[in-house]
């Protein structure tokens, strides 16, 4: 009980509610002082709660308290290991500054998030089996399916976090993060962003999307401002997360390790940590305005003005102005979410063909001219918004011009089969299935680029396929192939082969009858975002068969899961090497122990060199030979 | 180079196969507009183009698995070579030269599909919560199904009033959203007669599915009666009732209060007048002219229990004339 209660993830929940609660307080008492009348006004109360428990939450669990510590001259030092008289498995359940235990924490939270998300998908798709609607509200389903986006694209930025803060100080060598106090503020406020965004759907919900389009974003219910917090709070992480990275990479490599011989994940998550540091500060920012505009007036993006605002003769707002501001995120945003998975095939498909990645710079540097150009294409979500066609045309030619850098990728990683030795592992299958199911978001991606056809596909199931071939290509898979990667280095332990082939069959069927029908029916008629459908559109077949393909995909997921876990616990003792890899970390024992490299690493040849006897990428300087 | 041969036969085949069993799918709803041939047109290359990248990628893809898999027993690596910087240049410029290509393309269907076509008829199509309605200028009546003469190019001027929505009948192709304080064009010149259906693309809150309207493209006979018929109507239309009436779709209304007893968004109008009515803060009053008015003017005053407030548009007393609010008055009597 002691210990329960000195986990500094518990204490991290009790502050939220307390700072909730608090702020709650403050605003009915501020109310009372003014004398206004009702005293009690939820969206205020609930918006200045949702900003304190959030930074009860942070308080409580500790993530602050070093910086506290600090600015009143008191040292801190580095800590490393569980804390003082706690065992061992507490560091994983509170503030801890180990990039391999942030990396964990990243990852297990993340895949809670992931299957909450997945989750409410499985109620919905249900719904859809038959026009009508037989289970739910419109504005319940609404509430889900605007929660199920922006819920699983915080779980694929938790999984993000978790690949890159795991893998990239191994990879480079280097002992931690540069910031490791950072490094855990950014993943603990996470967890009250997570929370917000749960509570949202608890409050009244809301019917925005994801997108949080206004005006409907701001008459929508009391779930609307939470859910705006929840994002902008989520938003704060991945800023800290790409600077902290950016600095990791740029400083702490050995002097040996030239840009070009880096591992080639470790370009996929500078592209992606350009993205975040650079672009999200554009949809915090429009979350902020969403926010004041709901609770103080201030009218952004109503072109309709209430009387205050008309006697002043202020100007009226403009509703696309939010959704210039919110795509310039969220259009780089999808790359944030791809980039580390390409990455991931890119690191994984050498060792499993034992040869040299094919086109190993221009792999690197497709990885940076992706996340450039993808600051440049973000009007085309917005074709339909009524821009003049001087303004649409360019964004056409920048988003084709993205496909270029992303055809690079697959004929490089085709060339890289190429005369190999394949063997076909669990990782090797998830590799191989990302390849083939990017592949589908990469050809339903131009029908959407050039405006002409856009007209017919914009806001129909054919994005929704298109997405969702993107995200499982580029996340999904190449995550699972990560995660059983990987699973003997941080375990120590083997997975099961049977168990994961398994997982990977299913998985892959049922994307690709998903994926495939809801292209489909995007092509029939099938607009998205909606909780009913005329059955005169005739996709009723096809939203079954989307169903039923839903739900395999979640039992592949759960298949998994139970192999990691079960594997973790009681499968036999893994080699330090098993996939015969170059890499830094698999030169090193499983599972890793506290300070990772016992000795300083040297590079000493190339990352990919598979195939050319005698050598090797790096080496440990032995003790006391100098550096 | 033994693999040259192989690997370029079955990607030919199976381009075939794939763009062969695109065509023999019913892929969307037949198409009933001018601009929509043009888009018809784009998509069958994309679908071309889209047959051989598949092709291409999966045929070597599966081919490599199956010709350079590990034999049983063979320990050894794979050919050591780092790649080949002509093949890149060349995969990187065709490539290139292919989407800069489907940009011009795009450039020009674009501009074809948007361009103001000669003797444009206006309509204007209002949306709101969710109801569409057409207003018809040139004839200075207003509709709430939308009909179109076979053969007239027509420019939509498209008007939102509270929420973004959008315009779009898959039949005609093209779509636009309704933006408030904007009027957004579309450019549509039907040319196959039949019945369509109007939806809503743009998520706007709760009964977004259910956000349509019928469409009706006719010949231009049957067109010209039926203009004549509304404009009869109109002139009809002058009682306080039948404006009331009006004003009870092109206001909106419609989109939350029944008038058959159902429970839609807001309380139905049916038996409602001179019926008590109890609220929310507890209180009850009679439902005459002067509680009425109040109801419309100012909705948060007295909300009915059973209802939030807050749904209602806070607006109306600025958006209606005492007249209009009058004559809506006397429609709400006429429903028993
Ligand atoms: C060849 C490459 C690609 C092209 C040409 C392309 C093009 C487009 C276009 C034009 C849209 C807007 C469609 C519409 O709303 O009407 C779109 C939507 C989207 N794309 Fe892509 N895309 C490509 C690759 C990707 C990748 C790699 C990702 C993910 C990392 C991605 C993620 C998305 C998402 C999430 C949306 C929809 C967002 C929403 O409306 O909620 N796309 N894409
Ligand atoms: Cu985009």
């Amino acid at each position: 009980m002691r210990t329960f209660f000195q986990l500094g993830f518990v204490r991290g929940l009790l502050g939220q509610v307390l700072g909730t609660l608090l702020g709650m307080g403050l605003v009915t008492g501020a109310r009372a002082a003014f004398g206004y009348d009702p005293l009690w006004l939820a969206e205020p109360a609930w918006v200045i709660g949702g900003l304190l428990g959030t930074l009860g939450f942070m308080v409580g669990v500790g993530a602050l308290t070093d910086w506290a510590k600090w600015a009143i001259g008191i040292d801190t030092p580095m800590h490393h290991g569980a804390p003082a008289g706690q065992p061992e498995w507490t560091r994983y359940f509170a503030v801890d500054l180990s990039h391999k235990v942030i990396g964990v924490q990243y990852t297990v939270w993340g895949i809670f998030v992931l299957l909450f998300g997945g989750f409410l998908a499985t109620l919905f798709r249900v719904e859809l089996m038959q026009p009508g609607m037989q289970y739910f509200t419109t504005d319940q389903y609404n509430t889900l399916i605007s929660a199920h986006g922006i819920i699983m694209i915080s779980a694929i930025l938790l999984g993000v976090g978790g690949m890159i803060n795991y893998l990239v100080p191994l990879m480079i060598g280097a002992s931690d993060m540069a910031f490791p106090r950072l490094n855990a503020f950014g993943f603990w406020i996470n967890v009250p962003a997570s929370l917000l965004l749960i509570t949202a759907m608890f409050v009244g919900g809301w019917d925005t999307g994801w997108t949080a389009y206004p005006p409907n974003s701001l008459r929508t219910a009391l779930g609307g401002p939470l859910f705006f917090l929840g994002f902008y709070v989520i938003g704060i992480s991945s800023i800290v997360g790409g600077l902290n990275l950016l600095v990791t990479v740029f400083t702490m490599r050995p002097a040996s390790m030239s840009l070009f011989r880096m591992p080639i994940f470790v370009w996929a998550a500078l592209g992606t940590s350009i993205l975040q540091l650079l672009a999200t500060q554009l949809v915090g920012l429009a979350m902020l305005m969403l926010i004041v505009e709901r609770s103080l007036n201030m009218g952004f993006f109503t072109p309709v003005l209430n009387e205050a605002a008309k006697a002043l003769n202020s100007p009226p707002g403009d509703p696309v102005l939010f959704q210039h501001l919110f795509w310039f995120y969220s259009h780089p945003a999808v790359y944030v979410f791809v980039l580390p998975g390409l990455g991931i095939i890119s690191e994984l498909l050498p060792v499993f063909a034992r040869k040299p990645l094919f086109g190993y710079k221009w792999i690197a540097l497709s990885s940076i001219g992706i996340a450039f150009l993808g600051f440049l294409v973000w009007a085309h979500h917005m074709f339909t918004s009524g821009m003049s066609n001087y303004l649409r045309l360019p964004f056409m030619y920048a988003t084709l011009i993205i496909a270029v850098p992303t055809g690079v990728k697959f004929f490089s990683w085709l060339g890289t089969l190429w005369g190999g030795k394949l063997t076909y592992p669990t990782p090797m299958l998830f590799v191989l299935g990302a390849i083939s199911v990017f592949l589908l978001g990469g050809l339903t991606g131009p029908p959407a680029a050039t405006i002409t056809t856009d007209l017919y596909l914009h806001d129909t199931y054919w994005v929704v396929g298109h997405f969702h071939q993107t995200f499982f290509g580029g996340f999904m898979f190449p995550f699972f192939a990560a995660m059983y990667y990987w699973f003997p280095k941080v375990t120590g332990r083997k997975y099961n082969e049977m168990l994961g082939k398994l997982h990977f069959w299913l998985m892959l069927s049922g994307f690709w009858v998903m994926s495939l029908g809801q292209i489909w029916a995007g092509l029939l008629g099938m607009r998205r975002r909606i909780a009913d459908y005329d059955p005169a559109l005739g996709v009723q077949n096809i939203q079954i068969a989307v169903t039923v393909a839903a739900y395999v995909i979640a039992l592949a997921i759960l298949i998994g899961l139970y192999n990691f876990i079960v594997s973790a616990r009681s499968a036999e003792v893994a080699e330090r090497n098993p996939w015969r890899s170059r890499s830094p970390e698999w030169q090193i024992p499983s599972p890793i122990p506290e300070h990772s490299f016992a000795t300083p690493l040297a590079v000493v040849g190339e990352p990919y060199d598979y195939g050319l006897p005698g050598s090797v990428y790096v080496r440990m300087v032995p003790a006391g030979a100098g550096d | 180079m033994k693999h040259f041969l192989p690997v370029t036969v079955l990607v030919v085949v199976s381009t075939f196969l794939v763009a062969a069993g695109i065509d023999s799918l019913q892929l969307m709803p037949q198409n009933a507009s001018l601009q929509g041939e043009t888009v018809d047109w784009l998509f069958g290359l994309h679908f071309k183009l889209i047959a051989f990248l598949f092709s291409l990628v999966i045929v070597i893809m599966l081919y490599a698995v199956v010709v350079f898999r590990r034999r049983a027993g063979d320990e050894g690596e794979g050919v050591h070579f780092h790649g080949n910087s002509t093949l890149e240049v060349i995969w990187t410029v065709i490539p290139a030269i292919i989407v800069v290509f489907f940009g011009y393309i795009g450039t020009t269907t674009l501009i074809s599909v948007t361009a103001a076509q000669p003797e444009e008829v206006a309509i204007e199509a209002v949306s709101r919560q969710w109801v569409w309605n057409f207003n018809y200028p040139d004839d200075g009546f207003s509709s709430e199904e939308l009909y179109l003469p076979v053969g007239q190019p027509i420019r939509f001027d498209l008007k939102a009033m509270d929420v973004l929505h959008a315009f779009w009948v898959p039949e005609f192709r093209v779509k636009a959203d309704a933006v408030p304080g904007r009027t957004n064009v579309l450019r549509i010149t039907p040319n196959r007669i039949g019945e369509y259906k109007l939806v809503c693309a743009e998520l706007c809150g709760t009964r977004h599915s259910y956000m349509m309207a019928p469409v009706k493209v006719v010949s231009r006979e049957a067109y010209s009666a039926w203009v004549a018929q509304k404009v009869a109507e109109e002139a009809a239309k002058n009682t306080p009732e039948a404006r009331g009436a009006a004003l009870y779709i092109s206001q909106g209304c419609k989109g939350c209060h029944s008038l058959d007893g159902s429970k839609v968004v807001g309380p139905t109008w049916k038996g409602l007048y001179g019926s008590p009515q109890a609220h929310t803060d507890g209180s009850t009053a009679i439902a005459d002219d002067e509680y009425l008015y109040n109801s419309i003017v100012k909705p948060n005053l007295q909300v009915v229990a059973g209802y939030p407030a807050n749904v209602m548009p806070q607006n109306y007393g600025e958006l209606l004339t005492d007249d209009n609010i009058n004559n809506i008055i006397a429609y709400i009597k006429t429903i028993k």
